[in-house]
């Protein structure tokens, strides 16, 4: 059951990916976008990380999507569509994309990983939360607090950067 | 572990995910839609990370944390992309790879 489950997901990940990159319509590519970082999520419950799940859902799904979809309204009409890109173009970087991953999948499989059977989950939402917010051995407080500053200063230099000069407001309107 | 999953499947649904989002960086024109493909090599990274934690090492969650922060990062960086993204836009008129060559205004 749960390897069906697992399949299906696979198949819409990499479906969609593939969607994602050949649609012309950029609106269109943002969903489907979308649809595989929720399938991406979905692999993350199966898996017992209940809490990685859910961040992906909110920050990644919900987020970042949602900021794409903006900026995609702001710079663009919705009914235009991207040019085809050039059939050299396309050959070539099928090319290096199909060899890359030959390559990277012979290598995978013929690699042998010594996988351990698990007992405990150690993922689940309150180990999470005790590991993020622990002074002691194997906590994470200080990355946690170096990410909320790094955060912080993305923020205003996104406002810093995409606020309109003042010089520029006044000749334009 | 997802029974009845091998390690294996779940690494290579990652690597053509990866290399997915490869072709896309290279054909497409449109910066937006390059940053779309980034997230999808970025996401297949994830993936490996959690993959290798929870097959490998199911007792630690290093790998666990180091998705987490990942995806932290990620926003950061989709945030000063579109930024500049549409301060570019309003330079150039345009998203278009080709046409925005010129960084110096």
């Amino acid at each position: 059951m749960e390897r069906i489950i697992f399949y299906i997901f696979a198949a819409a990940i990499i479906l969609f990916s593939l969607f994602s990159v050949t649609s012309t319509r950029i609106l269109r590519a943002a969903i489907y976008l979308f649809l595989v970082l929720v399938s991406i999520a979905g692999l993350y419950f199966m898996l017992g990380y209940h809490f990685l799940g859910a961040v992906q859902l909110t920050v990644y799904a919900g987020g970042i999507v949602v900021l794409i979809i903006f900026s995609i309204l702001l710079t663009e009409q919705i009914d235009s569509r991207m040019p085809a890109p050039k059939l050299g173009t396309m050959i070539l970087s099928g090319a290096v994309a199909v060899i890359g991953a030959t390559v990277s999948i012979f290598a995978i499989t013929g690699h042998n990983f010594e996988t351990t059977p698990e007992t405990v989950n150690a993922g689940t939402v309150e180990k999470v939360g005790e590991r993020l917010l622990s002074y002691g051995e194997g906590g994470y407080v200080l990355p946690f607090e170096v990410i909320s500053v790094l955060l912080l200063a993305a923020m205003i230099g996104a406002i810093v950067i995409a606020k309109r000069p003042k010089s520029d407001e006044q000749t334009s309107e | 572990m997802i029974a009845g999953v091998s390690i294996y499947e779940i690494l290579i649904v990652s690597t053509i995910v990866f290399f997915i989002g490869v072709y896309g960086f290279l054909t497409r024109k449109n910066l937006i839609s390059v940053l779309l493909s980034v997230e999808l090599i970025l996401n297949a990274t994830a993936i490996n990370f959690v993959i290798f934690n929870k097959y490998l090492f199911p007792g630690h969650v290093q790998g666990l944390f180091f998705t987490l922060f990942l995806i932290a990062v990620a926003a950061a960086e989709v945030a000063i992309a579109i930024a500049i993204i549409i301060d570019l836009y309003r330079i150039t008129k345009s998203v278009n790879v080709d046409e925005t060559a010129e960084m110096k205004h």
